[in-house]
């Protein structure tokens, strides 16, 4: 039966390049020859504790491999091998797994444990493997089970949990697993190491408990032994415990009240003087709180005529406990938090936190926060000042504009000056808190401003000679004058009052980008992003000038990432990187001046330089094509019209390249997009590449490994050929068609109770029905009859959406101008079909 | 599944990045210059019809001294603001003259244009309002004709088939006596969606399509007082033009209507709906008096604006005269007031095919259930009919030259 694979399996991790591909091979030619032998010899593997750990290891990892993939179309295809291989050798490869758990080595026992859920995922919800629970609990309850037997079972239990879907398990077998996990968490009976697998078994079974939640004494006991694990010894249990705590907080917030004050002392406890992992999911356990009334809040509706909150108010009732506890811990800063990107510690946990709470009970935040921040605002320990700054900047967001205006108004004078401070970390939260003060209060355009036309003057002062601070406070600068000039976007006259510090922004942006001081990239595509919404919301008429000024000094720095020396990959991702950057600001510079008639000359001017430089960017790298630079083709192809044919010969190979890079799928749809740009620009002429590009679009759509959000784009791309070149669409009728009605047959057996897919439902009919307007009306003037044979279809889907009562309102528009150039393209024929 | 455990970023790290923010108004500009490029496409055809008006006297420039007066009480809630659930809760006059407004009026033909065609039974033009469980029939000048139970959505007070309470239908008929039983024209709203912006040609294929759906077109019940009939549309190509002209019909014919097919839904007055008449397929060819008989000289309506200037319902208004204030304060009159001249011996004279002279004679006021004055196409088809009337013939000899010219689908055809 079993083939002996050690060999293989040992040879296959060799440090002998030559040994160690050879390995491979014949493993792999194993598997293609007989996968069923191929899996039971890796199980016997993994069962024998006479074999290495290394092979063991090996085994394990080629089964997970074979069960399960991170593609979801190669997942597909794993899941559809298992069901077809023979029920008996399937039974003796779930057999050997079972009998691993109780191996003697842990690494077996673990990997097993991961296999079986694999195998649970899949066999579960077919009903194909109904004594798996049972099996399982059996190891828990016979007298005498080794500890360690236990302790893999629990394992398992919670990877099952994790791998399926409550539905799968019936209420029996749900409350035996849950009673299996709650008694392993019994301090008293169990040892360390059940207790955390059982604790952390728990974590996945929460979702399953629903039933048992309802019921006030399963839930009684089931909260009474977790807030019990939270004080376990162990702190790694009690991490595992909190964990549990924080899913309970968001998946059972309503029945949560009675345990509330138990829980407030277990997690103010904890924040105040456990471990750092247990603090930081102490201090979660609030802002799940927080997210949950959020949401609450989000969808109460204001009409119900009822004034009581949405929700338990569990932040507004702990707010003068909870509020404190919180400012403490903004004093436990790090020092060097500033600099990681990825920095994580109770200090900023708490200030996010904070930020929750702000946001959820707005108003009364500001009283029980100023006087934390008067008091350490000024105090000669930069914690201190940090800390108050931090707490300022969390509660920007929540209370009202009435409220925060004033003491914002009477704190920015300080703040300014503030970004002169000797310490680093007090400057960097000083200009993060000035960017958040410009995103929430400072909106000209709806009527409010702490910006006012006397303080102006002072602000960009300080603004841009802070650019200049070290990188991490330049890149929160940053962040500050793209929310300052955001909130001059669409605001009419004001927009005016940016319009002197232009020239002195950009200048300063530029410099910023240019930097090397920084440890990373972060502070050049900070500048370069705020560059470009500097220009977007500038005012045309009085920056056109500026903009135009602009232009040329991108192009040559584009120009100049061409000279840049690439020898490692690294190298490679940096130009890539400044590339995409310096693209970002020549899409944003050509959109800016192509929407008016007096500076549209810039761009056509420049049209032809500027091309060139994309196809060199798209030239500097083989695998893929440059989304940023695909992007601002679109916007070129739009600014030049017909003029962009002239382009098309150089650049189709990039198109091609680009509607095949299903990896990237962004940049696929990207290319679509602007495949849809080019059809409006060149019209007709756009019809010598069809023939390539309709393939490609069919084929993508027929292709399960692309992206499902790209497919939409494609149909309405249909739309903008057959509208381009008319008639000619003809040769493509009967492929897109029949495409279309397939996915259109897709769109009515969506699940509807599932509301991202019928997001995705609804992007898709508005699409199909966008390509039924673009080919009828291409074909109104000589071939309408050609769609005849299709008006039919087009009538039921219509028929079928409308009577949808989920979809949105583009749909019905989109639908209703279908249904419009129907009747237009097909005149009187459309008349006897339908009387 | 529990939720995922990963950690929750700071917001004071959250890196500035408007890449997706660029994707996102790449992708909003390519949506609006679809949009754009398919509405170009589709304003082409009407585009190219560059609908002479009717009467091509009738140019704007004609009337641009008289800047039409705002109507009190009604202009500060326009008309077109209002859907037809704020409208049901007008009272009184405002109500009449919400309806009266919403109606698409014909104009009448005095030159034949392209167009579409179909029959137009005589009888009560009237606008039928189902909504509530209750359907209600207005007429041109706004006033009920009936209140009555019907088998259109919302119609009835019956359970299931009407729809949802929020369904409402609107529809442009005219109510034929003889047999009880109102044709309809037109579509305006269908189960709460508003057809206002389709063009006719969609209008008319809903219309027949979901008309007989709903049971409206079956014989009365307790639940449906009237029935519901459509009436024949036409290709307007040269068999069609013949069928529409000698076709039976269950109800008197009283003239051909031409609609461009392209046209939307458009209140008042609109040079894209004809209506066309001549002896043998209307009883009133030429406009009787209150006693049915035909006066020898023709009577106008006209309204009076406040500078004495005495104007069709057009917009922008035709001026056919003046009235000298001592007269307007002799007769009580008040700007506003409709009324009536016949047109004498020196008749209309047109130079250049604009209004020159109008030889008009006051006769007074019009009765008060009158909503708006003749409208400039109406008093000059009357006034040719009178004396140089067009055709069939005419009318004929347009479709075929028609059909030989292009031998492709043509533009801008007639259907139904």
């Amino acid at each position: 039966m079993a083939m002996e694979i050690t060999q293989f399996l040992l040879a296959a991790q060799s440090a002998d390049a030559r040994v160690r591909t050879d390995a491979e091979g014949s493993l792999r030619q194993f598997q293609e020859q007989n996968l069923p032998q191929f899996l039971v010899s890796l199980s016997f593997e993994l069962a024998n504790s006479e074999k290495p750990a290394e092979s063991r290891r090996l085994a394990g990892i080629l089964l997970k491999n074979s069960l399960d993939a991170k593609d979801a179309a190669m997942k597909d295809h794993l899941v559809k091998q298992w069901i077809t291989i023979d029920t008996a050798i399937k039974s003796q490869i779930k057999d050997l797994l079972l009998r691993t758990i109780g191996s003697s080595a842990p690494e077996a026992r673990h990997t097993s444990a991961q296999v079986i859920a694999k195998v649970a995922s899949i066999e579960i919800p077919l009903k194909q493997w109904p004594e798996l629970i049972g099996s399982l609990l059996n190891n828990m309850t016979q007298q005498g089970s080794p500890a360690p037997l236990k302790q893999s079972t629990l394992e398992t239990l919670g990877y099952v949990c994790e791998e399926i879907s409550h539905q799968d398990l019936v209420q029996d077998e749900v409350n035996s697993v849950l009673t299996a996990v709650v008694q392993g968490m019994n301090q008293s009976e169990n040892n360390a190491e059940v207790r955390l697998a059982a604790t952390r078994a728990l974590y996945n079974a929460l979702e399953f408990a629903q039933t048992n939640f309802e019921n006030e004494m399963e839930r009684n006991y089931i909260m009474k032994v977790v807030c019990e694990t939270a004080l376990a010894k162990e702190a790694e249990i009690r991490q595992a415990a909190f964990e549990c705590l924080v899913s309970i907080a968001s998946t059972y917030y309503e029945v949560l009240e009675p345990y509330m004050e138990t829980l407030f002392q277990l997690t103010s406890n904890a924040v105040k003087g456990d471990e750092e992992n247990v603090a930081l999911q102490a201090i979660e356990f609030w802002s799940s709180i927080c997210d949950e009334e959020i949401e609450l809040q989000e969808f109460d509706n204001p009409d119900s005529g009822d004034s009581s909150p949405p929700h338990s108010s569990f932040i507004e009732k702990a707010l003068p406990h909870l509020v404190p506890m919180l400012l403490e811990t903004l004093l436990k800063q790090e020092e060097d938090q500033d600099q990681g990107d990825d920095a994580w510690n109770i200090a900023m946990a708490g200030g996010t936190c904070l930020g929750l709470v702000a946001r959820t009970v707005g108003d009364a935040i500001v009283p029980l926060v100023m006087p934390f921040v008067e008091e350490n605002i000024r105090k000669p320990n930069w914690r201190s000042r940090e800390a108050a700054t931090y707490a300022f900047g969390s509660v920007i967001e929540g209370p009202t504009v009435d409220k925060l205006a004033p003491m914002v108004s009477a704190g920015l004078e300080f703040l300014l000056s503030a970004t002169k401070d000797e310490n680093n970390h007090v400057r960097d939260t000083t200009a993060w808190t000035l960017s958040r003060i410009f995103e929430f209060l400072h909106s000209p355009a709806s009527g409010f401003s702490v910006i006012s036309p006397e303080n102006l003057p002072k602000v960009m002062a300080v603004l841009v000679e802070a650019i200049n601070d070290v990188p991490n406070v330049a890149e929160k600068v940053c962040g500050a004058v793209y929310n300052l000039a955001q909130g001059y976007e669409d605001a009419g006259a004001s927009s005016s009052l940016l319009s002197p510090y232009l020239t002195e922004i950009i200048k300063h942006l530029l410099a910023a980008a240019e930097r090397t001081d920084g440890a990373d990239s972060k502070l050049r595509s900070a500048a370069y992003e705020t560059l470009n919404e500097v220009v977007r919301c500038s005012n045309l008429v009085e920056s056109s000038n500026i903009i135009a000024q602009l232009l040329p000094v991108i192009m040559t720095k584009l120009g100049q990432t061409m000279e840049l020396q690439v020898v490692s990959t690294e190298d490679c991702e940096k130009q890539a990187d400044i590339q995409a950057s310096l693209c970002g600001v020549l899409q944003v510079i050509i959109q800016k001046l192509s929407s008016t008639d007096e500076t549209k000359p810039v761009i056509m001017q420049n049209a032809d330089q500027i091309m060139v430089l994309f196809l060199r960017v798209f030239g500097c790298h083989r695998s893929s094509v440059h989304e940023e630079a695909m992007l601002a083709i679109g916007a070129l192809a739009y600014a030049t019209g017909p003029e962009f044919a002239k382009y098309m010969s150089e650049l189709f190979k990039y198109l091609q390249m680009g509607l095949q890079n299903f990896e990237e799928y962004q940049v696929c749809a990207i290319t679509v997009g602007v495949v849809g740009d080019i059809c409006r620009a060149l019209d007709d002429k756009i019809l010598p590449f069809c023939d390539q590009i309709m393939a490609l679009l069919i084929q993508n759509l027929q292709s399960e490994a692309l992206h499902r959000s790209v497919k939409p784009p494609i149909f309405s791309c249909f739309g903008d050929i057959a509208l381009a070149i008319g008639a000619h669409f003809e040769r493509y009728v009967a492929p897109a068609l029949q495409i279309m009605q397939g996915a259109a047959q897709v769109c009515a057996q969506m699940d509807t109770s599932d509301e991202e897919l019928m997001d995705y439902a609804n992007q898709l009919r508005r699409s199909i029905f966008e390509a039924y307007s673009g080919i009828l009306q291409g074909f109104k003037d000589e071939k309408a009859e050609l769609m005849l044979p299709y008006a039919q279809h087009l009538l039921q889907f219509i028929e079928l959406v409308s009577r949808d009562a989920q979809r949105d309102e583009s749909v019905t528009k989109a639908a209703v101008a279908a249904m419009g150039d129907l009747a237009d393209a097909l005149g009187h024929n459309t008349k006897p079909r339908s009387s | 599944m529990a939720p995922p455990k990963d950690l929750r970023r700071s917001f004071k790290r959250r890196p500035i990045s408007d890449q997706q923010r660029r994707r996102e108004l790449s992708l909003l500009r390519q949506a609006h210059n679809r949009n754009d490029a398919q509405q170009r496409a589709r304003n082409l055809a009407s585009s190219v019809i560059s609908f002479q008006p009717a009467s091509p006297e009738s140019e704007p420039e004609l009337e641009l001294p008289s800047e039409p007066e705002p109507e009190p009480g009604f202009e500060s809630v326009p008309s077109s603001s209002l859907d037809v659930r704020q409208a049901s809760r007008l009272r009184g006059p405002e109500v009449r003259k919400w309806f009266a407004r919403q109606l698409m009026l014909p104009e009448w033909m005095i030159d034949v244009p392209d167009g579409l065609s179909e029959d137009w039974p005589t009888g009560k033009r009237c606008f039928v309002v189902s909504s509530n469980g209750t359907t209600v029939s207005r007429l041109r000048n706004g006033s009920i004709l009936h209140h009555f139970p019907s088998a259109l959505p919302g119609g009835a007070r019956t359970k299931g088939a009407s729809g949802p309470a929020q369904s409402y239908c609107i529809l442009d008929c005219i109510f034929h006596e003889s047999d009880q039983t109102y044709y309809v024209i037109d579509m305006i709203c269908w189960r709460g969606y508003s057809l206002y912006d389709c063009t006719a040609e969609f209008r008319f294929f809903w219309l027949n399509s979901k008309l007989s759906e709903t049971g409206a077109c079956g014989p009365p019940s307790f639940y449906h007082k009237f029935r519901f009939n459509t009436v024949p549309v036409y290709n307007c190509d040269q068999s069609g033009l013949f069928s529409a002209y000698t076709g039976s019909v269950p109800y008197v014919k009283d003239g051909l209507l031409f609609y461009n097919k392209h046209a939307h839904y458009h209140t008042g007055t609109t040079p894209l709906v004809l209506v066309w008449k001549d002896e043998k397929c209307s009883q009133y060819v030429i406009d009787t008096d209150s006693k049915g008989e035909v006066p020898n000289q023709q009577h106008v309506v006209l309204e009076l604006q406040d500078d004495g200037k005495l104007v069709t319902s057009d917009d922008p208004p035709v001026v056919f005269g003046c009235l000298d204030a001592d007269f307007v304060k002799q007769s009580e009159l008040s700007s506003g007031s409709l009324l009536r001249f016949s047109i004498g011996n020196g008749g209309l004279s047109c130079v250049d095919g604009r209004l020159e002279n109008a030889d008009l004679q006051y006769l007074g006021k019009t009765n008060r259930a009158r909503a708006f004055a003749d409208s400039y196409s109406k008093i000059m088809f009357q006034y040719i009919a009178r004396h140089s009337p067009l055709k069939i013939d005419d009318l004929a000899a347009s479709v075929i030259s028609h059909d030989t010219e292009e031998n492709k689908a043509p533009e801008v055809e007639m259907t139904g």
